[in-house]
């Protein structure tokens, strides 16, 4: 294969991951990992520190070799292809700007490896620059700007070359929360302008769930599960992905019977009916609802929906939503999170009911 | 206030070494600066002699050669030694850390005698050219400006390492990473990233190597044979042979003004901790 041959060039890519497994050592930081990522899709990884995210961006980008399995691009093996000839675009945690060169100097980097005319470069940079909002500062190093600009100076650079696919390392994790939003956005919209197969790694799931065609879910070094936004969140394939993905409420039910891709249960004596959204194990099972799925009433309604009765313990007001804090009668911790404006306060050790549509809950398996 | 007590604490911790520095240096220095003005008569008259007597040109002008010369030489092998340092495997960072430490062990005056054996006419070097028929004639090695550079340079190339090092291992992976993934070839990474990341370390080893070399006096007389005398050594003569206290005075006064000129603007390059590594 020729040196100079740039894998990028297409508009984007689809990218095969198969059977990848990673070892230092002893330790397996991934272990036989399969995922295929869609040409021009927004694919988040997400998963808690320490869970394999970068060393799987590391071996995508070509600066680490995979122990074993292959990775294929537009149906070309390039497992054995170094990261300067794979040449995606990449955003580093902590940016990783030049910092002896200015904005300008740093966009046009790319560009100048690729050998394009000053005339040329000179357009792109600009055009660049204007699309990422940093105009009036291209004469700036990168220390004088501020953490959000720096930001914006790595998607720049790693835009401008037109790259098939997109990396980005954790890019928002530095930022407070009103940037860290603004520059959601922002990648959001580029994603669409770009029309670039973009790879964002994150451990923080409302950002995952915010931006992405498409979520894959790490734990130890393995893939969970992969799927839409809502998919994952409402049809977890265990009990991580559904704890990793915002609080849950869990019920311990016994004598479980299936029905269709219905299941039901009993939990304190009350019947419970659920979506079956996995294979059972035996006849103990775990009934998850979120909390914003239940409400809390003065009685139990339709049919449709089940109720089971608890006291409230307290409530954290959040704003827009309010969260109740609430114990079951054989001691279960419950949370329900309803919106403030379409209740009135309720008082601690009251009595109540709490309730949920049955398609809303769904069974995951006892145990951990 | 707190912040002033400790800062006086911290100046009481320094006082015995202040003591013994002014005892030990300053005073003496201000002797030496009394005897340029005032030896053998008071007046100017040593200084317009730095500025006009012909030997006392000649010695400058060797020693800014030399000193230039052997500036830039340790600072491209003390470049290369510190990147295996600071980048290379752990057998090569292991072995590129011996090489700068071990010098460090042996005195100057050793070091200087040892290279005579290699470089002098009956010397190792000569010896092996000769009895392998690639000349017929010595080589000059030593006992001129050759020997005395390469002597110099050899002394001074861990203390260009340092700063040097230092600056190299500041520089984020990440970084070079990401011109990596931009396509930019490892020539092109090193010359347009790595280098220029690392002008500081190199200002600041070029200063120190400098300084160093100006002061030279051990080497120089050893290596150069009384036919490449330096400032030093220069001063040494006009003290204890020909004695000519005034002129000897005059040179040192001027050499230690410059000499603080350097170090100041080497304060505006680089933080001190940096030049130990
Ligand atoms: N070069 C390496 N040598 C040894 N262990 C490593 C190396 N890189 C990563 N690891 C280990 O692999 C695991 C996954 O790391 P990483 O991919 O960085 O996780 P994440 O990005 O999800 O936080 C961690 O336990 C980390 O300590
Ligand atoms: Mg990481």
């Amino acid at each position: 294969m020729p040196q100079s041959m740039h894998l990028g060039d297409s508009k984007a890519a689809e990218i095969n991951a198969v059977s990848i497994g990673k070892t230092f050592g002893a330790f397996h930081a991934l272990k036989n990992l399969s995922l295929d990522i869609g040409r021009g899709e927004f694919l988040t990884l997400l998963g808690p520190s320490g869970s394999g995210k970068t060393t799987f961006l590391m071996i995508l980008a070509g600066f680490t070799a995979p122990t074993t399995g292959r990775l294929v691009m537009d149906g070309q093996d390039i497992t054995n292809i170094p990261a300067e000839d794979r040449s995606y675009g990449m955003v580093f945690q902590g940016y990783a700007l030049f910092p002896h060169l200015t904005v300008e100097q740093n966009i046009a980097f790319p560009l100048k490896v690729r050998g394009r005319s000053a005339a040329d470069i000179k357009r792109k940079v600009g055009e660049m620059v204007a699309r990422v909002g940093l105009g009036g500062h291209e004469k700036k190093l990168p220390a004088k700007l501020s953490g959000g600009q720096q930001q914006r100076v790595a998607l720049a650079r790693a835009l401008v070359f037109e790259p098939a696919v997109l990396l980005l390392d954790e890019p928002f994790s530095a930022l407070d929360k009103n940037l860290r939003e603004m520059m959601q956005q922002e990648v959001k919209r580029l994603h669409q302008e770009t029309g670039t197969t973009f790879v964002f790694v994150t451990h923080d799931q409302s950002e995952a769930l915010a931006l992405s065609s498409r979520v894959a879910i790490f734990n130890h070094g393995e893939l969970l599960q992969v799927g839409r936004p809502q998919d994952v969140y409402e049809r977890p394939a265990n009990r991580f992905v559904a704890e990793f993905l915002g609080e849950i409420n869990l019920l311990p039910l016994d004598t479980v019977s299936l029905e269709g891709d219905r299941a039901a249960g009993k939990f304190e004596e009350r019947t419970i009916v659920l979506n079956r959204t996995m294979p059972m194990t035996g006849p103990n099972a775990v009934a998850a609802i979120r909390p914003e799925h239940m409400v809390i009433c003065t009685e139990p309604q339709a049919a449709d929906r089940n109720a089971i009765t608890c006291r409230v313990e307290g409530a954290t007001y959040f704003g827009a939503s309010t969260k109740y804090h609430l114990t079951t009668r054989s001691g279960t911790s419950l949370a329900v999170s309803m919106p403030t404006a379409a209740t009135s306060p309720i008082a601690p050790q009251t009595d109540v009911w709490v309730s949920w549509p049955m398609h809303q809950g769904f069974l995951l398996p006892a145990g951990s | 206030m707190p912040a002033k007590s400790a800062t006086s604490r911290k100046i009481m911790l320094l006082a015995p070494l202040l003591l013994f520095l002014g005892l030990a240096y300053v005073v003496p220095f201000l002797g030496v600066v009394r005897w340029s003005f005032t030896l053998p008569e008071p007046g100017l008259g040593q200084y317009r002699a730095l500025f006009t007597d012909p030997l006392v040109q000649s010695v400058f002008f060797r020693t800014l050669r030399i000193c230039l010369i052997v500036t830039a030489a340790s600072l491209t092998m003390a470049y290369a030694i510190a990147y295996v340092w600071v980048r290379g495997s752990s057998l090569q960072r292991t072995l590129a850390e011996f090489c700068i430490l071990v010098p460090f062990w042996i005195s100057v005056l050793t070091r200087a005698f040892g290279w005579l054996a290699m470089l002098s006419n009956r010397g190792l070097i000569n010896t092996w050219l000769q009895s392998a028929g690639i000349i017929a004639e010595p080589l000059a090695l030593a006992r001129n400006e050759f020997g005395v550079i390469i002597g110099m340079t050899h002394f001074l190339i861990p203390f260009a390492v340092f700063p040097i090092a230092s600056a190299m291992r500041s520089i984020d992976e990440r970084v070079l990473l990401a011109a990596r993934g931009m396509g930019a070839s490892r020539t092109r990474i090193f010359w347009t990233i790595f280098v220029p990341l690392t002008y500081g370390g190199l200002i600041g080893a070029a200063l120190i190597v400098f300084v160093f070399a100006l002061g030279f006096f051990v080497t120089p007389a050893i290596l150069g044979g009384g036919r490449s005398v330096m400032v030093a050594e220069l001063v040494y003569l006009r003290i204890f042979q020909s004695p000519d206290w005034g002129l000897g005075a005059a040179i040192s006064v001027v050499l230690v003004l410059f000499i603080g000129i350097l170090l100041a603007l080497m304060r505006r390059f680089i933080k001190p901790a940096h030049l130990v590594g």
